[in-house]
């Protein structure tokens, strides 16, 4: 404790010299600290997209029906059979062009059974959503957020209006709760949604046959995930001569093991960056404390004259260099903090906060930690093996 | 306690060896107040850095407490400047950040001695060479015969067996000087041992002995 108090008393001695001194492991450090967390802040709100699009959501896709194509009445079926799968929804898109009045936008729109509803946890405003009938009776009906119902009808309020897609006029039944905005609707590039019964969209675009080859299924409550993956894995295996390769089935805890393993590299590519310019720092630091124990030569021939061992002088510069390490990465933390505040402020509409990440706290302050005694070990050895006769009469 | 046989020591400075030690001899036995008297250049510095261990001869034997230096090892001459030699040099030599306290202070702290009996035992050689007053204060606030003071309460907070003093006064006007020599009277008459070196006859015949330095040699003058 002593030693340290010494070291911060050299160093304030100084002060310009130390916080120029400091810079390098402050820019570094600060590097480490905000490039990271920015990464896994963004990586993290992401994966919590991701999830929250449905956590207990498997889609399975075939590639090879085998002359056997699943069927909308299949899915039906294997739902009131099997108790652990709770909805399974068909997965079809296409793109049409969405008129009301002179009004008209591009939109994505998603063929939907009932299910679907179930499935995406969908929020109505008002209304109500895709019914069971409307499947079965290929109804002329939709549902749209909110925001496309302003964008084109101009008002929120416009149950009963009709919008035409493609030239064929669709009923509006329901408004859903706007998606926050989000990755997935700014890469979208402002295309509108509409939802219409899985039936309906086979009629409005041709590519889009009565076969599904793709589609979501919920697990029921009181079984698991991996429960319902099983099941329906047997009953794929059983339909399609137990081929395996004729259809995939994928969990949304796949794209998220992957979104780690992206942010994982990304930090480790951004952290070496990073790690270099803090070794740059701790070079920096080397200089200045090699000039330091030029400059105290006398002291320290004093020192060894009352009786400091080679040791104690060691310990002495070496903490000098680990204290000075250690302010510089103090700041840089603070600085960072700063910085990322200023960044969640600055981007607070786009629903991601970046904070600072924990570990890279712990593991830039290990690593200055690390640079202080690396690069003082030097000169401090320096300035041990000073003969003491010759550090006393240097310089007069 | 200490013992010179033969002691050389050369500098080479291009083509020249300036034989800063000759063959010296001395022997100094415990609680002697000896003066070391010789004109400048002959060699009086080197050889109190040779017994105080901060530099090495040439040639010839050091025997201290009968162990030849050779035989301690670098730790152990650091232990031997820190416990058992106390040091005044002319320049006074206190380290300029730190305030007078704790320059004396340090040579406790090498010794890994507790916060509270340090604080205590400075206190104690400051009060005696008189400046518990100035103890928060920093050398260049303190005067030259006050820096001395400080230098002697250091080289005498660790109860040294030896206290070595270059030219403690040479830098001193003569009234300081006098107040400084009484302190080393005081210091001998409580049983320490002196060596003080000196070019002043009248410094050096407070001492009960005098030996006399001239171009690296050393005679007995018995008084
Ligand atoms: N580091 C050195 N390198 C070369 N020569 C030296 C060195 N130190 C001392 N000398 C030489 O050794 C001789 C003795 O020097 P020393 O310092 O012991 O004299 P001194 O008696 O203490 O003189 P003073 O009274 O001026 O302090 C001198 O001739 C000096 O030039
Ligand atoms: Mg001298």
């Amino acid at each position: 404790m002593m030693a340290v108090k010494m070291a911060l008393r050299s160093i304030g001695a100084n002060k310009m010299r130390a916080a120029l001194t400091m810079l390098g492991i402050i820019i570094g450090v600060m590097a480490l600290v905000v490039l990271v967390s920015l990464v896994d802040s963004a990586t993290s709100s992401i994966t919590s997209e991701v999830s929250s699009l449905g956590s207990s959501l498997l889609t399975v896709r075939v590639s090879d029906d085998k002359g056997i194509p699943v069927k909308l009445q299949d899915l039906e079926n294997w739902v009131d059979t099997e108790p652990s799968i709770a909805a399974m929804a068909p997965y079809a898109t296409s793109t049409a062009t969405g008129k009301f009045g002179t009004e008209s936008a591009d939109f994505n729109v998603y063929g939907v059974t009932q299910d679907e509803y179930k499935i995406q946890s969908m929020q109505l405003i008002m209304g109500r959503f895709i019914a069971a009938s409307d499947v079965k009776n290929s109804n002329r009906v939709c549902v749209i957020p909110e925001g496309t119902a302003e964008d084109l009808i101009g008002y929120k309020d416009c149950l009963g209006k009709e919008i035409s897609l493609n030239g064929i006029k669709y009923t509006v039944v329901g408004v859903l709760e706007d998606e926050e905005e989000s990755l997935a609707t700014i890469l979208s590039g402002g295309m509108k949604t509409a939802y219409i019964p899985y039936t309906s969209l086979m009629r409005l675009s041709t590519d889009n046959g009565s076969t599904i080859s793709t589609f979501y299924i919920g697990a029921a409550e009181g079984y698991t995930l991996d429960q319902a993956e099983e099941v329906m894995k047997n009953l794929l295996l059983e339909r399609f001569n137990e081929d395996d390769d004729a259809f995939s089935i994928s969990s949304q805890n796949m794209i998220e093991e992957a979104m780690g393993r992206i942010s994982n590299f990304l930090n480790i590519l951004l952290g070496g960056i990073a790690a270099i310019s803090l070794i740059v720092g701790g070079i920096g630091i080397m200089n200045i404390m090699l000039v330091t124990v030029t400059e105290r030569t006398r002291e320290i021939g004093i020192r060894k004259a009352i009786g400091a061992s080679r040791r104690t002088i060691l310990v002495q510069f070496l903490i000098e260099a680990v204290v000075l390490c250690m302010l510089g990465c103090a700041l840089g933390i603070f600085v960072s903090w700063g910085i990322l505040q200023i960044i969640s402020a600055i981007t607070v509409s786009a629903s991601i906060s970046f904070r600072l990440n924990g570990r890279v706290v712990v593991l830039s302050v290990l690593f200055c930690f690390l640079i202080g005694v690396i690069f003082g070990l030097y000169p401090a050895n320096k300035a041990a093996k000073m003969k003491p006769i010759d550090a006393l009469h240097y310089g007069g | 306690m200490i013992e010179l046989r033969d002691v050389s020591k050369i500098y080479q400075i291009g083509d020249e060896r300036v034989h800063a030690l000759d063959h010296a001899n001395l022997h100094v036995y415990p609680k002697e107040f000896v003066s070391i008297i010789g004109p400048s250049g002959s060699g009086k510095s080197t050889l109190m850095n040779i017994i105080g261990c901060l530099d090495v001869a040439d040639g010839g034997q050091y025997l201290l407490d009968g162990m030849p230096i050779e035989a301690y090892s670098e730790n152990e001459l650091a232990n031997v400047r820190n416990r058992k030699i106390g040091f005044v040099f002319q320049s006074f030599n206190l380290i300029a950040k730190l305030s007078a306290e704790e320059n004396v202070e340090l040579p406790l702290i090498y010794q890994g001695v507790k916060r509270a009996e340090r604080q205590q035992r400075v206190h104690e050689a400051l009060e005696r060479v008189g400046l518990s007053k100035r103890a928060k204060h920093l050398p260049t606030e303190l005067s030259g015969g006050q820096q001395q003071r400080v230098a002697v309460a250091r080289a005498l907070v660790t109860k040294p067996s030896l206290i070595l003093a270059d030219e403690p006064t040479g830098n001193l006007d003569s009234k300081t000087s006098r107040e400084i020599m009484q302190m080393f009277q005081e210091l001998h008459e409580q049983g320490n041992t002196i060596v003080l070196i000196t070019h002043d006859n009248d410094i050096a015949r407070q001492a009960k002995r005098i030996v006399h330095i001239l171009d690296g040699r050393l005679t007995e003058v018995s008084l």
